[in-house]
């Protein structure tokens, strides 16, 4: 095999699993609390649709991410609300934040459909991008990729040996007994919440602002409830997560292999792909699963409010 | 202030939260137009009353109406028994794409078997496509949520891999679209000069299937314990696993005769962007109807008009279409803190207590120093 | 003094848990809170501890007004509380628990928190492991870390809530044992129970609740067992202390050599399961939670099938029917977990009675259609017979307390007429007027020819109900034998897994007599 289309295919799997890092990040924060929030696809368009505003009009875009982070982080605050202080159903209400986020990011963006901007450009590493075969993939990309390994390294570090990663298991894990314990299980559930909408704004601003530097309507195609298949495919791990990023970026730009092999396929029926992969993701997942306990944190998706 | 949980739930606040739901989003909507620098209340009156104003747009609402109320239909029974099948809408689509062939297959034929053909094989599409989330349910255990939404993004592909492809018209000057339906494979239209089809009174029929199914048999019985309470279900003995295939084929079947009533009836063809959402929006149709047949009606047309109320204020008001998905939205958040309620009480101080019943009592037997 | 609480009051919607408490505890001191099951003293422990707040009323700490905020507050003060039903996170370790529970500047590091549990454990006899997850510990090992945690801090008092109800007999003379010692190094113990019998071992003061009130205070040494009874029950309650014995006739339920694997990790192997019900006969099932019982009801309920092994029912094999079938057979089944599996919360009694009902009454057949008319009938009478405390048959499951959900469950099934029943935990959580109830109910469908299986951790009840006893441990039964030849000291070791324990003295009735008083 040619190594240089190795080298862009590894490069494009990178950057493709980039958003779907990001997201399922946030989503195993909050589900590591307890806390199901299938909004995500939502708060992806609404990081989105804020980001590409900001940037268009301030030029800035430093100001662009900072204004998708916010922007994920404030709806995901409405879940909250409704979820946490009003214990409604967290199923009914993820759904109504994706299909809120939806409608609102199509509305304020509605002026900005076919504009573009100049996305945000690759910072190459001096030396350690020219590594063979995998420096062009990990040391060649932009700002936001980087940044999501920060935060990889940073999420995996705080829930395996720090204290608050230890909160946040017992939480969702029990929250009665954390709570008899004197842990503020809805702070630290809100905190949680937020956190996953701050991804998922900065995964909405990586496609909006790096990714296809433009604004659609619907953007992001999907990828917050693949994230949310990928929290599942990694049992919650934080390190599976990367794994599996990258495993549902490569489906999703296997059409680039296979049109590099010459093969003419319809590109309607490649763009199922990692939806296909995401099913069956989930059917082995759970076969393999059968006989090995449950992963999931035990309150995941239960309503709890403290009794006092 | 605290909320404290209720004795037993709420019979007012069941049916009073939609209406409150309904206040705060018109208040909120009030508020959104004003401050996008648009006369508040003419505003309203555009996207909820303009439409419906004259006879044609009540028809055109019943038009909306007929595919959301068969989708809510499905939905109800499996949210009842709390199978969160969110696929509706890729149940939808793809009848629609199937239904869609068969109504161009028989573009030739003659005969009074055409027209119930087509109807049945939209219904059987839908079935099949919901068959793929019951297998994968109740064979792998995945779970429903995301096989569902993934079978709705692979099967708008299929539509538009079919619109670009095998079912695109010949003679179309290369538009995503099929042919124009033959007449023989069109649902009748009820009244000259309007678009109302006999599909609704298919969806009123179903509506009274379930509110008896629902109400009157074992089978409605189990679907509500099993939503209620798996472990009981399991205990006293009912097949899930045969629930859960009843539940999504029913619904698929609702989802692929909604098809049916939009592609022949008034589309008339196969276009790229068939579904405006009905899928999704029917789920917010059940959770407004509280999963009763009679309120999934009434909530029916309320979201059938939200449509009607971006396209209108599109023309009238220059805002984007996209306002419908934006109130849809909004009256899901505020119905389910609505629904807040019904379970609980909002107690504003200590000094309500007093009043509560059991203080009441434990106040006027003595002895309580203090 | 170090705690004292002066009219303490706390109401909850449709009931008032505490009315105008008052305590005291001495340094040192060993005080039992004494009451039936309903009686406030869990909401007062509660309270004492700051995870519940009063409505009214004082306490006061080392003779000083204190107001608890929450556990936080209550563990700085030096208070300790091991939860009836344990706060552990099932899923975490052992250290990361006591983690949990201490603050990062009382422990330090990971690894120094793990040294001082093995060192407290070895000072106390309360050995464990530190790196085992919780949920791999057996119960007894599980309320070990619990009492360790509160002896990491420097601790003045220490609360448990029914610390013996889920232990098996060594392992209460073990737990008695480590709460001397630590009394005699000064440190105040409230010890919550219903068992006269315990708390005659161990306490130095009672205070006794009933409904909410104090009734009194007393020498447990120096104050006669039916005094303490009286005012826990109150005058017009008479304990029962014994019950007419069964008949056997034919064998209804036969399991033989039964093997079925567990269905996940939290799951129990149960291996080489044989037992026999007979007509007119009540079989007690005793055994510390967790070891098997919950997979043994649904094994025999039909929702778990045996590896290996025969299942027979009257004669004919069932082992591949399912729930329905075997309902139709004759069989009835009281599960433990009422309101998770036995009824639906938010459905009504009459619904509640079609549960299992279905099989027997309330549907058409054909296109199965209900007849609620009938089924409301139905769900009256049973409420009228077995004065079940609901608004009516329109009530919902959730809104009756336990003892009265309970009494209607048991209904329901009795109703049905079974040949065999099962009865998983049937007074549990119950008050005593229900308890007593319940148990001339069963014995009175035992002598119309029923055969009864009770699986139960209150040994009191299998000693007063059952004709034959046997215990469960690990997934496998013990030998089964009459009531006569098994006394508490076997049945305590059958419990442990000691199988091979028999009866060798000679004076064993009257431990059973002894225990059947101790209610």
């Amino acid at each position: 095999m040619d190594i240089h289309l190795l080298e862009n295919v590894l490069f494009a799997m990178v950057r493709t699993g980039t958003p779907l890092l990001l997201v399922a990040l946030g989503a195993m924060m909050s589900e590591r609390a307890g806390v199901l929030n299938l909004g995500q696809e939502g708060m992806i368009l609404v990081g989105a649709v804020c980001g590409f505003i900001v940037a268009y009009t301030s030029h800035n875009m430093g100001f662009g991410i900072l204004a998708g982070v916010i922007g994920g982080a404030l709806v995901s605050l409405i879940f909250g609300f409704i979820a946490l202080t009003l214990i409604a159903n967290q199923v009914a209400t993820g759904l109504a934040l994706t299909i809120f986020g939806t409608g609102l990011s199509a509305f304020v963006g509605a002026g900005y459909v076919g504009q573009s901007l100049i996305g945000l450009a690759p910072l190459e590493i001096p030396l350690l991008s020219k590594i063979p075969l995998i420096g062009k993939a990990l040391f060649a990309q932009d700002i936001l990729v980087y940044l999501a390994f920060v935060l990889f390294a940073g999420i995996f570090v705080v829930m395996r040996y720090t204290r608050w990663g230890l909160i946040i298991r017992a939480v969702g894990e029990n929250p009665e007994v954390a709570h008899a314990l004197g842990y503020k299980v809805l702070l630290v559930r809100y905190c949680a919440i937020m956190f996953g909408g701050a991804m998922a704004g900065l995964a909405g601003v990586y496609l909006s602002l790096a990714y296809t530097p433009m604004w659609s309507e619907g953007i992001a195609a999907g990828r917050g409830w693949i994230a949310l298949a990928l929290v599942v495919f990694a049992s919650w791990r934080t390190e599976r997560i990367l794994l599996g990023a990258w495993l549902f970026g490569f489906a999703s730009i296997l059409h680039l292999l296979l049109q590099g092999y010459g093969y003419e396929i319809s590109p309607n029926l490649l763009a199922m792909l990692p939806y296909i992969v995401t099913i069956l993701v989930l059917v082995m997942m759970m076969t393999r699963k059968q006989g090995q306990g449950n992963f999931a944190p035990r309150s995941l998706g239960q309503p709890y409010y403290p009794q006092r | 202030m605290r909320i404290e949980k209720r004795l037993h739930d709420s019979k007012v606040m069941l049916y009073a939260s939609p209406l409150l739901a309904l206040l705060l989003t018109l208040l909120s909507g009030a508020l959104m137009f004003a401050l996008l620098g648009r006369a508040p209340l003419h505003s309203l009156y555009i996207f909820f009353i303009a439409p419906v104003s004259e006879l044609y747009g009540l028809s055109e609402l019943v038009v909306k109406v007929t595919p959301l109320l068969l989708c809510a239909i499905g939905l109800t029974l499996c949210f009842k028994a709390k199978i969160w099948n969110i696929g509706a809408e890729g149940q939808f689509v793809f009848a629609a794409m199937i239904g869609g062939a068969v109504s161009l297959q028989l573009a030739e034929s003659q005969g009074f078997w055409v027209l119930p053909t087509v109807i049945i094989s939209g219904a059987l599409a839908g079935m099949a496509w919901a068959a793929i989330a019951a297998l994968l349910l109740t064979r792998f255990g995945a779970n429903e949520i995301l096989t569902t939404i993934m079978l709705n993004y692979i099967a708008v592909n299929l539509l538009l891999w079919g619109v670009h492809g095998p079912l695109k018209d010949p003679n179309g000057m290369n538009f995503p679209e099929s042919a124009l339906f033959a007449a023989q494979t069109m649902l009748p239209v009820l009244f000259d000069d309007y678009r109302v089809t006999i599909a609704i009174l298919i969806a009123l029929f179903m509506l009274v299937v379930i509110w008896v199914l629902l109400g009157r048999t074992l089978l409605g019985f189990q679907l509500r314990v099993m939503g209620e309470n798996r472990n009981a279900a399991r205990f006293a003995g009912f097949k899930s696993n045969a629930l859960i295939w009843f539940v999504l084929l029913f619904s698929g079947a609702m989802a692929g005769l909604a098809a049916v009533s939009e592609i022949n009836g008034p589309v008339g063809q196969l276009i790229s962007t068939l579904s405006l959402g009905y899928g999704y929006a029917a789920i917010i149709v059940v959770f407004m109807g509280r999963m009763h047949p009679l309120g999934i009606l009434l909530a029916s047309f309320l979201l059938g008009l939200t449509y009607l109320g971006g396209e209108m204020s599109q023309m009238e008001l220059e805002l984007p279409k996209s306002i419908t998905g934006l109130f849809q939205g909004m009256l899901l958040f505020y119905l389910l803190a609505c629904d807040l309620l019904i379970g609980y009480r909002v107690v504003f101080s200590n000094r309500t207590l007093g009043k509560h019943p059991a203080i009441a009592a434990a106040v006027s037997t003595p002895p309580v120093s203090q | 003094m170090r705690l004292e609480l002066l009219s303490v009051t706390k109401a909850y919607p449709g009931c008032i848990a505490n009315d105008a408490v008052s305590l005291k505890v001495e340094p040192g001191e060993i005080h039992a809170l004494l009451g039936e099951n309903g009686a406030g003293k869990s909401t007062l422990m509660k309270m004492i501890y700051g995870v519940v707040k009063p409505d009214s009323g004082q306490m006061t700490w080392n003779d000083r007004e204190v107001v608890i905020s929450g556990p936080a507050q209550a563990r700085q003060l030096g208070m300790g509380m091991v939860f009836q039903h344990f706060s552990l996170f099932e899923t975490l370790t052992v250290t990361e628990n006591i983690a949990l529970y201490l603050t990062p500047a009382e422990y330090g590091t990971m690894a120094l928190l793990r040294e001082r549990i093995v060192a407290v454990g070895e000072e106390y006899g309360l050995a464990i492991n530190p790196d085992r997850l919780v949920h791999t510990l057996s119960v007894g090992e599980q309320q070990r870390v619990e009492i360790i945690r509160c002896l990491l801090q420097d601790i003045q008092l220490l609360i448990l809530d029914e610390p013996t109800a889920v232990l098996t007999p060594p392992e209460v003379d073990q737990l008695i044992q480590v709460l001397k010692k630590l009394a005699r190094k000064g440190c105040s113990i409230l010890f919550i129970s219903h068992k006269l019998h315990e708390v005659n071992a161990l306490c130095d003061r009672a205070t006794i609740l009933r409904g909410g009130k104090v009734t009194g205070t007393c020498i447990p040494s120096e104050t006669s067992a039916s005094q303490m009874a009286r005012l826990m029950l109150g005058d017009e309650l008479e304990l029962q202390d014994s019950m007419p014995a069964g008949n056997a006739g034919a064998t209804r339920l036969t399991l033989n050599k039964i093997d079925v694997k567990p269905r996940d990790t939290f799951g129990i192997h149960l291996r080489d399961i044989a037992l026999t019900l007979n007509a007119g006969e009540i079989l007690g099932l005793a055994g510390v939670a967790g070891n098997g019982q919950d997979e043994l009801v649904d094994l025999i309920n039909g929702e778990l099938f045996p590896d290996s092994g025969e299942l027979s029912f009257d004669g004919k094999s069932i082992a591949k029917l399912g729930v329905q079938a075997r309902r139709k057979l004759g069989l009835g089944v009281v599960p433990a977990d009422r309101i998770g599996r036995g009824a639906v919360a938010n459905m009504t009694l009459i619904e509640n009675d079609l549960l299992t009902g279905y099989v027997t009454h309330g549907v058409k057949p054909g296109i199965n259609w209900v007849s609620w008319g009938g089924l409301r009938k139905r769900a009256a009478e049973i409420i009228a017979q077995y004065k079940v405390k609901a608004t009516g048959p329109e009530a919902t499951a959730r809104s009756l307390s336990g003892g009265n959900l309970q009494k209607f469950i048991i209904g329901r099934e009795v109703a049905q007429n079974p040949k065999v029943l099962v009865c998983f935990h049937p007074t549990w959580g119950v008050d005593v007027g229900a308890a007593n109830l319940i148990h001339q109910q069963l014995i009175a469908l035992r002598d119309s020819g029923a055969a009864i299986l009770i699986i139960s951790e209150d040994l009191d009840e299998l000693y007063l109900l059952a004709d034959k006893l046997g215990a469960i441990c690990g997934g496998q039964l013990s030998p089964i034998r009459a009531k006569a030849e098994v006394p508490l000291a076997i049945l305590g070791q059958w419990m442990t897994g000691e199988f091979d324990a028999v009866a060798t003295q000679t004076n064993s009735s009257n431990i059973n007599v002894e225990a059947a008083h101790a209610h």
